[in-house]
């Protein structure tokens, strides 16, 4: 089970809710993914289009647990000011927080992340904070109150996967007890095994999702290698090594001779 | 009265962020405000005086990843 805040999920996969073809192929990809809990945001509502309100019947319609993210903001007052209207429009105590410091590269502002975390943790948020695999400002933001790690893979959208795997290592070592869950960046199911073979709690996914050719078969894959990843670090992957080392045992091999040895 | 709404220019009577909300047709929305900056509670809306130049965001649920 992944425990997040002292709830559990007994998927691994959290699923970005935006980009998707409509809203079936949304509400499908969920159900392939077996995806128990969703992000979702908050935009400025039209008063002609409404545009907000017919999604929110689709979520609640969907019975998932909702993440609300501060997608866009660029300083800790904006992040906080957003994180407010989340909880109240939510009903959630949970923020995935997000303060981002550069267009290019949608990369976390970690100053301004600690900032907001260590605000938002006092005033009784749960916070996810969409980190970069940097290890003293994970240091930080677990003094800051964060129960939860979201490191970044690769830069939001790229679809690159695991750019530094050793740092993501690095990080799982020295927080053996924080949920790490990678954020951003992957664009294969593959990446995602690999993520949960490093013993990671679990993934957050969208683009990869939402943007292929098929979403709602996407979204299975990805929960089957997310599942398979899972496995794999619970048995225990052997160690990689230089040289070969024969499966087929040795003794009793036909025409073999001492002198072959060496 | 002149303030910014959502980013844009908006005129309006309201007194109130209340007012401003119902005029707009969120009286029952699942909206969230802002003013200056800074979060307003929904209870708090009533008590929330509006002055020119004041900058306003009402937002909604929306796709998010």
């Amino acid at each position: 089970m992944l425990t997040l805040y002292g709830k559990s999920f007994a998927s691994r996969l959290l699923l970005g809710t935006a980009q998707y073809p409509s809203p079936s192929s949304l509400k499908q990809a969920i159900e392939a993914a077996g995806a128990e809990i969703v992000t979702v945001s908050l935009r400025r509502e039209s008063s002609r289009a409404r545009t907000g309100q017919g999604f929110w019947a689709l979520i609640e319609q969907m019975g998932c647990h909702v993440l609300p993210n501060t997608a866009g903001c660029r300083t800790a007052k904006e992040a906080i000011a957003t994180a407010k209207m989340a909880r109240e429009l939510f009903g959630t105590n949970w923020v995935k927080l997000e303060v981002i410091a550069n267009d290019d590269t949608l990369q976390p502002d970690l100053f301004g992340l600690v900032e907001a975390a260590a605000a938002l943790s006092g005033e009784g948020f749960e916070v996810l904070p969409y980190t970069t695999e940097d290890l003293s400002a994970a240091e930080r933001l677990v003094a800051a109150g964060c129960a939860v790690l979201m490191p970044w893979a690769a830069p939001i959208g790229s679809a690159r996967g695991l750019i530094n795997k050793e740092a993501l290592k690095t990080l799982r070592a020295y927080f053996p007890d924080i949920p790490l869950i990678v954020d951003a960046g992957l664009g294969a199911p593959s990446h995602a095994a690999e993520v949960m073979e490093m013993g990671y709690d679990g993934v957050l996914l969208n683009t990869a999702v939402a943007k292929a050719g098929d979403p709602v078969k996407m979204a299975a894959a990805f929960a089957k290698a997310i599942a398979a990843g899972r496995l794999a670090f619970e048995a225990g992957l052997i160690e990689p090594r230089d040289m070969a080392q024969p499966s087929t045992p040795v003794a009793g091999t036909p025409f073999f001779k001492i002198d072959q040895a060496s | 009265m002149k303030i910014l709404l959502n980013g844009e220019a908006f005129a309006t009577d309201a007194k109130t962020l209340d007012e401003l909300c119902a005029w707009l047709g969120f009286a029952e929305a699942k909206v969230a405000t802002a003013v200056n900056g800074s979060f307003v509670s929904a209870p708090s809306r009533g008590t929330t005086k509006l002055a020119e130049a004041d900058e306003i965001e009402i937002v909604a649920p929306r796709q998010g990843g």
